[in-house]
C-alpha cells in the first residue's frame, strides 16, 4: 500500500486511540484528513517542489502510531541538549512526551504539552483562537493536523518574559523499523512578552525516520520571539519543517536555521506581518555533503506599511549534495515603506554539488525598498592565497574561509552558549581545528 | 639567501616577467621600483607562490632550494613572508585567532608542538606594542572594516610575529599617511638583522627615506633595467621612469 493510502486508512484507528473530548479538535482532524486525501504529498510538478522530490523518503513502510519508550536516560541525550545553561526542556521520544527528561512550567508562563492543551479546559480558549489558524492548506499541513496529538505548547502571557530559553527536542529511537513523526507545536506570545526557543530533531538510529513537523507561532504587539532550529541529523533521517509565524505591530521575530546534516531537509517558513513596524528576520546556514539535500522555502508577506524583513541564507555544498533556496517576498499595495532585504550566498566545493536559488519578489506597493542578491561561487582564490602565504595549509585555509563565510549568520544568535555550540558544530563540520573566541 | 635566475612568468598566456635576475643576501634590504604595470607585484606573488601565475622559465632559489614546486604555505614555512598590497578581509576570524592559526601551522611544519596559550599571548602583546597596535584591534575580524593604514600595520604586525627570513613588502607605503608610514618603517627597521632580508616593492621613493635600502632596482616592462645604490631612488624621484624605458636603455 502506498504511504498515502496507508495513512488515510489508519486515520479512524488513530482518532479512536487518541480521542479527545474536544469536539472542535475532532472536526478539525476530520476536515484535515479529507484535505490530505484530496491533496496528498506534494509532487515535482508543483512549482514549490520542483527541485525537491519526496519519492525517496516516502517509499518506506513507516509506522506512525507512537509507542512509549522510557528507556532513554539523560546521558543518552545530553549531547543533543544545550545542557550547561538553565532551560525549560520538552523532550519527545518517538513522538511521546518523556516526563523524566523534561522540565516544564506553569509558573507565569505555560511550557507544556500539546496533548494536554488540546484536551484540558483551561487551554481551550487559546487553542480555539490559535490552533490551526495560520498553517496554509497544503497536503503536508493537513496530514500533520489530521494526526495532531503531541508537541510543544508554549504560551507566554502578557508582559512576561520567559526567564530561560526553551528547548524542544524530538528524538527517535529506531525501535520501529521506520518511523513517521508529526510533532505539532503551538507558540503564543502575548503583548510585550519575550521568548527564546531552540528546536532540534535527532534520530538515534540508522533506520529511516521522516518527520513532518508543523509549528504555529503568534507574536502579539511588541512581542519578541527568537527561534533557533538545529538540523544536524543522521543520514537516514529526513525532515519537513513547516513553520508559520503571524506577527502583530512592533513585534520582532527571528528564525535561525542551521542545517548541517540529515538525508533530506525541507524548511517551509512563512511570515505574515499583520500590523505596522514589524521586524522579521530569517537566517540560515547550510553545510552539507555526500548526497544530502536541504531546501529552504521562505515567504515573507508584507501586508501593512512600515515593516522590515531581513533574509540571509548561506550555503556550503560539498560532495554531490544539493541545495534549494526559494525565497518569496510579497509586498501588498497597502504595505508602503516596506524595507525587505534578501540574500542567498552559496559556495559549491565540487563539480557535482548543485544549488537552485530562486528569489521571487512580488511588489504591489510603489514606495518600498526591496533588494535581493544571490551568489553561487567557489572560494575566493586571492583570499585563499593570502591565508596560505601565512603558512596555513590549503585545507585549513579553506575551512577558515568557509567559517568566515558562514559567520555573520551566527553573529545574531542571542544565546551565547548556543552560539558557542553552533560555532563548534560548524568548525567541526568544516575541519577547522583552531579554537575560536567569540 | 634568494637567487632568481632568468625568471619568466605569465598569466593567461600573457608574459609579465620577462627574464628577472636578482640576488639578495642575508642582512640586505633591496628595493624594486618601477612604474605601474611593470610587473613588480607579479614578482612578489610569484616568489610567494601564487598559483595563477605560471613560471615558464628560470628558477627561484631560496636558501639553496628551488621553490617552484612548493605550495605557498610551504614557502611560508621556509621563511618567506609577503605583505600584501591589498590585504584580504576575513570576517569572523579575529586577528588573534588568525595569528594563532598561522603560528601553529608554522610550528607544525617544523615538527613543533602548538605554542602554549600564555606564550602566544605574550608574543602577540609584545609585537602589537612594538607597532603601536591597540589591544581592541586584536579581537576585531581580520582586516574587516580596517582603514588602509590599519591593514598595512596589521601586515607588518603579522611579519613581526612570524619573523620571516625574507620579507617582501608589496606597496606597503601606499595609502599610509606620514605618521602611519613612520610606525610601519620603525617596525620593519626593528625587525632587521644580519640573518634576514627585506625586499621592498614601491612606486615612490618616500618609504625609502625611512627604510634605507642597500640596493635599488628599477623594473620596467617585466625586466630589471637598472640596479644601483640608494641614490638611484632619489634620481628616479627627480627624473621619473621615462628615461629608463627599455628601448631607451
Amino acid at each position: 500500500m502506498e504511504l498515502k493510502e496507508k495513512l488515510v486508512s489508519s486515520f479512524l484507528a488513530f482518532e479512536e486511540e487518541f480521542r479527545s473530548d474536544n469536539d472542535d479538535l475532532h472536526n478539525i482532524r476530520n476536515q484535515a484528513i479529507k484535505e490530505f486525501e484530496q491533496m496528498g504529498f506534494p509532487g515535482k510538478k508543483e512549482e514549490a517542489w520542483k527541485y525537491t522530490s519526496l519519492n525517496s523518503v516516502l517509499k518506506h513502510d513507516y509506522s506512525f502510531f507512537p509507542k512509549k519508550d522510557d528507556s532513554l536516560e539523560y546521558r543518552d541525550i545530553k549531547d543533543y541538549l544545550i545542557d550547561n545553561i538553565d532551560t525549560y526542556d520538552l523532550v519527545f521520544v518517538d513522538g511521546v512526551y518523556s516526563s523524566h527528561l523534561s522540565q516544564t512550567t506553569h509558573d507565569k508562563i505555560d511550557v507544556c504539552l500539546m496533548s494536554s492543551a488540546l484536551c484540558k479546559a483551561p487551554y481551550k480558549a487559546v487553542v480555539d483562537t490559535y490552533f490551526n489558524k495560520i498553517a496554509p492548506k497544503t497536503g503536508l499541513n493537513a496530514l500533520n493536523t489530521a494526526f495532531t496529538r503531541e508537541g510543544a505548547y508554549i504560551h507566554i502571557q502578557k508582559n512576561k518574559m520567559a526567564d530561560k530559553p526553551i528547548q524542544i527536542i524530538n528524538l527517535s529511537t529506531g525501535k520501529e523499523a521506520a518511523m513517521l513523526l508529526q510533532p505539532r507545536n503551538l507558540i503564543v506570545v502575548d503583548e510585550n512578552s519575550h521568548v527564546q526557543i531552540i528546536e532540534r530533531h535527532q534520530s538515534l538510529t540508522d533506520r529511516p525516520v521522516l518527520t513532518n513537523s508543523v509549528t504555529e507561532i503568534f507574536a502579539a504587539k511588541r512581542a519578541i520571539v527568537d527561534y533557533y532550529k538545529i538540523q544536524n541529523d543522521t543520514s537516514s533521517a529526513s525532515l519537513i519543517d513547516n513553520t508559520f509565524i503571524e506577527q502583530h505591530s512592533e513585534s520582532f521575530c527571528s528564525v535561525h536555521t542551521f542545517s548541517l546534516g540529515g538525508k533530506l531537509t525541507r524548511n517551509n517558513l512563512n511570515f505574515y506581518q499583520k500590523g505596522e513596524h514589524i521586524d522579521s528576520t530569517l537566517k540560515g546556514v547550510t553545510i552539507i555533503e555526500d548526497k544530502q539535500h536541504v531546501d529552504h522555502n521562505t515567504l515573507v508577506h508584507h501586508i501593512e506599511p512600515n515593516c522590515e524583513s531581513h533574509q540571509d541564507y548561506k550555503g556550503i555544498f560539498d560532495g554531490s549534495s544539493t541545495g534549494v533556496f526559494n525565497g518569496k517576498v510579497v509586498v501588498e499595495k497597502e504595505a508602503q515603506k516596506t524595507n525587505a532585504y534578501q540574500a542567498n550566498n552559496n559556495v559549491l566545493l565540487t563539480d557535482k554539488a548543485t544549488i537552485n536559488s530562486k528569489p521571487q519578489l512580488e511588489i504591489f506597493a510603489d514606495d518600498v525598498k526591496c533588494s535581493h542578491g544571490c551568489t553561487i561561487g567557489q572560494l575566493d582564490e586571492d583570499a585563499l592565497f593570502y591565508l596560505r602565504s601565512r603558512g596555513i595549509p590549503k585545507k585549513e585555509a579553506q575551512g577558515l574561509m568557509m567559517y568566515a563565510f558562514a559567520n555573520n549568520v551566527l553573529e545574531s544568535v542571542k544565546i551565547p552558549e548556543l552560539k558557542k555550540r553552533i560555532n563548534n558544530l560548524i568548525a567541526q563540520k568544516l575541519g577547522v581545528e583552531v579554537g575560536f573566541n567569540l | 639567501m634568494l637567487k632568481i635566475k632568468n625568471l619568466h612568468a605569465s598569466i593567461d598566456d600573457k608574459e609579465i616577467l620577462k627574464g628577472i635576475n636578482l640576488e639578495i643576501n642575508p642582512g640586505e634590504v633591496h628595493a624594486i621600483m618601477g612604474p605601474n604595470g611593470s610587473g613588480k607585484s607579479t614578482l612578489s606573488s610569484v616568489i610567494a607562490g601564487k598559483e595563477e601565475f605560471e613560471m615558464t622559465q628560470g628558477e627561484i632559489i631560496f636558501e639553496g632550494e628551488e621553490l617552484s614546486e612548493l605550495d605557498p604555505e610551504e614557502r611560508a614555512h621556509k621563511g618567506i613572508f609577503l605583505s600584501f598590497q591589498y590585504p584580504i578581509e576575513i570576517p569572523g576570524v579575529s586577528v588573534t585567532n588568525f595569528m594563532k592559526a598561522a603560528i601553529n601551522a608554522h610550528r607544525k611544519a617544523n615538527g613543533q608542538e602548538d605554542m602554549r596559550a600564555n606564550e602566544m599571548l605574550k608574543l602577540i602583546k609584545e609585537k602589537s606594542e612594538m607597532l603601536e597596535i591597540d589591544r581592541k584591534f586584536l579581537s576585531r575580524s581580520l582586516n574587516e572594516g580596517f582603514s588602509g593604514g590599519e591593514k598595512k600595520r596589521n601586515e607588518i604586525f603579522q611579519m613581526a610575529v612570524l619573523e620571516p627570513k625574507l620579507a617582501i613588502l608589496d606597496e606597503t607605503d601606499s595609502g599610509l599617511d606620514i605618521d602611519a608610514l613612520k610606525v610601519v618603517a620603525k617596525g620593519v627597521n626593528k625587525l632587521r638583522n644580519e640573518d634576514n632580508a627585506v625586499l621592498l616593492i614601491t612606486h615612490y621613493q618616500r618609504l625609502l627615506n625611512y627604510i634605507q635600502p642597500d640596493v635599488v632596482h628599477v623594473m620596467v616592462d617585466g625586466k630589471i633595467v637598472k640596479t644601483g645604490g640608494k641614490e638611484l631612488a632619489l634620481e628616479l624621484e627627480e627624473k621619473g621612469y621615462e628615461w629608463l624605458k627599455p628601448e631607451q636603455v
